[in-house]
């Protein structure tokens, strides 16, 4: 190109300042939008009118005290077994990076063993503790007992779940905390040990922490996945939130409606959760991003403040960021 | 009769797997003295400084610090290795100064340095906190005891990380190419820090490319080359007049 001092070609180029950029079109995400919302729409004109789902009944049992009962007992063995299966998994995952071989093939037998048989079979050998070992005494091994006491009396129907949904969890946790920890870089390690750190405080103060944020989007999956997998402990007829239902629909047959009320409250505790695994990954993140990700409050806020003001004004500077 | 050298190595061997990085090392750093470590990477001069805070066991011959054997006790004709927290408690008094800053990503600078502090010597948080400050302030980062690294360039969590050592009051000071992963106009305030240090008295052993630092700070220079020291002495000495061939080869290429 000649440069613009010809006042001939400056004529016929437009003047820089009025060129503007003009996006791609996307007019496939139109009409994939219009056959999602035909379909979404079908689907929910069914799921309203088919007179089988009996709405009716669904509003009648969601709030049933028997059925918040089951709520109750749902939420109080997900929360014990898995802070049995993160307790478990933490100390597995730490013994499988000891440096002391025998530690380390323990815990890799722990994680063999309850990965490798389905957690409902381990279930019913809790639940068929009693025919394996009719007592348990607590002593010196092969020397004085000092307690004795019934398999049936100790481990009651409760602890059966939290013992075989836990222990199975954590063999699982004990893959994701070991993930965790190896993410972080061994630069860190060394860094606290030439400050005179042990290998213990070096874990616990500076690789665990870091290690959090790689650990708790799999571990809020894990609750959630156990969350679900309470149901199991209808299989031994304990009375959680399946089996409440299904008690009710054995008696008045009606099963698919209350299916729908467990799913309901399924889905009610698991929304629950999700808010609690946000704010937890928000609490890690400190260091790793430079500003916080804001909380739905603070987004609003801005949202709102961002109408009323100009948005380039407000939004952060991506380029703010100082060069090493 | 001469006091007792900070560091001295007698014949130190270091081998991983079956490469041997160290060949038998022998050196002494007198108190309050600088010694800058030169050559080629590879050359082992870095196993060598992490040798020194038993970062890496050594294979064969000794190591001492302070007149202590560096992670081992002796008994007779026995060496024994130092459990744990023994070793903890005689790296608590060597800093370390590392090529990445490795500064606790987690942490703000403030909490970097009074980590250690509180965590090793239980000394209290206020105390802790007063101290950091003043080291913050003396590294030029008064302004900057919030921020977190990702936050600092690299030359100021590089002086953090100078901090964040001198916070456990070493003896000794160790410094593992700590300007090589920084932008050329930040080096100058890094070397500043340790030029004060150097000053100051604290005996530094100090693993660099820097030429121009080494020739006006260091005491001793040594340079090493696949794992032995090729040539040592005095800095001027040595830069304006190599004796060996490969000292010569490697001088005429980064200088």
């Amino acid at each position: 190109m000649v440069s613009g001092h010809d006042p001939s070609l400056a004529s016929a180029e437009p003047d820089p300042e009025q060129i503007t950029a003009v996006p791609v079109r996307h007019p496939g995400r139109w009409l994939a939008a219009a056959i999602v919302l035909v379909l979404a729409v079908t689907i929910a004109h069914s799921v309203a009118t088919n007179p089988n789902f009996e709405w009716g009944l669904v509003g009648h049992f969601l709030f049933d005290s028997r059925i918040l009962a089951g709520v109750r007992v749902t939420i109080e063995l997900t929360i014990c077994a898995q802070l049995l299966g993160v307790v478990l998994g933490m100390l597995v995952a730490v013994m499988r990076l000891s440096p002391n071989p025998l530690v380390s093939s323990a815990s890799w037998l722990y994680i063999w063993f309850f990965r490798g048989t389905p957690v409902l079979v381990q279930l019913l050998f809790w639940y068929n503790i009693g025919a394996l070992y009719h007592a348990f005494s607590f002593g010196i091994p092969f020397g004085p007992q000092f307690v004795h006491v019934g398999a049936n009396n100790l481990i009651t129907p409760f602890l059966t779940v939290v013992l075989a949904l836990g222990l199975n969890e954590g063999a699982y946790m004990a893959e994701v905390v070991r993930a965790g920890i190896i993410s972080v870089d061994d630069g860190q390690t060394e860094a606290a040990l030439s400050l005179g750190m042990t290998r213990l405080q070096a874990l616990r103060r500076i690789v665990l922490p870091q290690a959090m944020r790689v650990i708790i989007p799999p571990t809020g999956n894990e609750t959630i996945s156990m969350l679900k997998t309470t149901s199991l402990a209808s299989v031994v007829a304990y009375v959680e939130l399946l089996e409440a239902t299904s008690n009710i629909s054995s008696v008045n047959f009606r099963p698919i409606p209350l299916l729908i009320v467990a799913s309901i409250w399924y889905l009610v505790v698991t929304s629950i959760l999700y808010v609690g695994q946000y704010y937890l990954e928000r609490h890690y993140a400190r260091g790793a991003a430079r500003e916080l990700p804001p909380t739905p409050l603070q987004r609003l806020r801005r949202g709102v403040l961002s109408i009323a003001h100009d948005p380039i004004a407000t939004a952060p500077d991506p380029l703010a960021r100082p060069h090493g | 009769m001469m006091a007792e050298p900070m560091v001295k190595a007698e014949a130190v061997h270091k081998r991983f797997g079956r490469l041997e990085v160290l060949r038998g090392v022998s050196l002494e750093v007198a108190r309050g003295e600088v010694m800058c470590v030169i050559g080629p990477s590879g050359s082992g001069k870095s196993t060598f400084l992490r040798c020194i805070n038993h970062l890496e066991k050594i294979d064969n011959g000794r190591l001492w610090v302070d007149g202590d054997l560096v992670g081992y006790r002796q008994h007779g004709t026995k060496l024994y290795e130092l459990r744990d927290a023994e070793v903890a408690t005689r790296r608590a008094e060597i800093g370390m100064v590392f090529q990445r800053f490795n500064l606790f990503p987690h942490k703000t600078a403030l909490e970097n340095v009074i980590e250690a502090p509180c965590i090793v010597r239980s000394v209290g948080r206020k105390e802790a906190v007063a101290l950091a400050e003043s080291l913050l302030d003396r590294v030029g980062l008064a302004d900057k005891l919030a921020s977190y690294p990702a936050q600092l360039s690299g030359g100021q969590q590089q002086r953090v990380a100078i901090a964040r050592a001198l916070a456990m009051n070493p003896k000794l000071m160790l410094f593992d190419e700590p300007t090589s992963a920084l932008d050329p106009e930040l080096v100058g305030d890094v070397l500043d820090v340790m030029r004060g240090l150097a000053n100051d008295g604290m005996t530094m052993v100090v693993v660099t490319h820097e030429i121009g630092f080494a020739r006006e700070v260091a005491d001793q220079l040594v340079f090493m080359d696949e794992g032995v020291i090729v040539e040592a002495g005095d800095p001027h000495e040595v830069l304006a007049n190599p004796q060996h061939g490969r000292t010569r080869a490697f001088l005429s290429k980064v200088l």
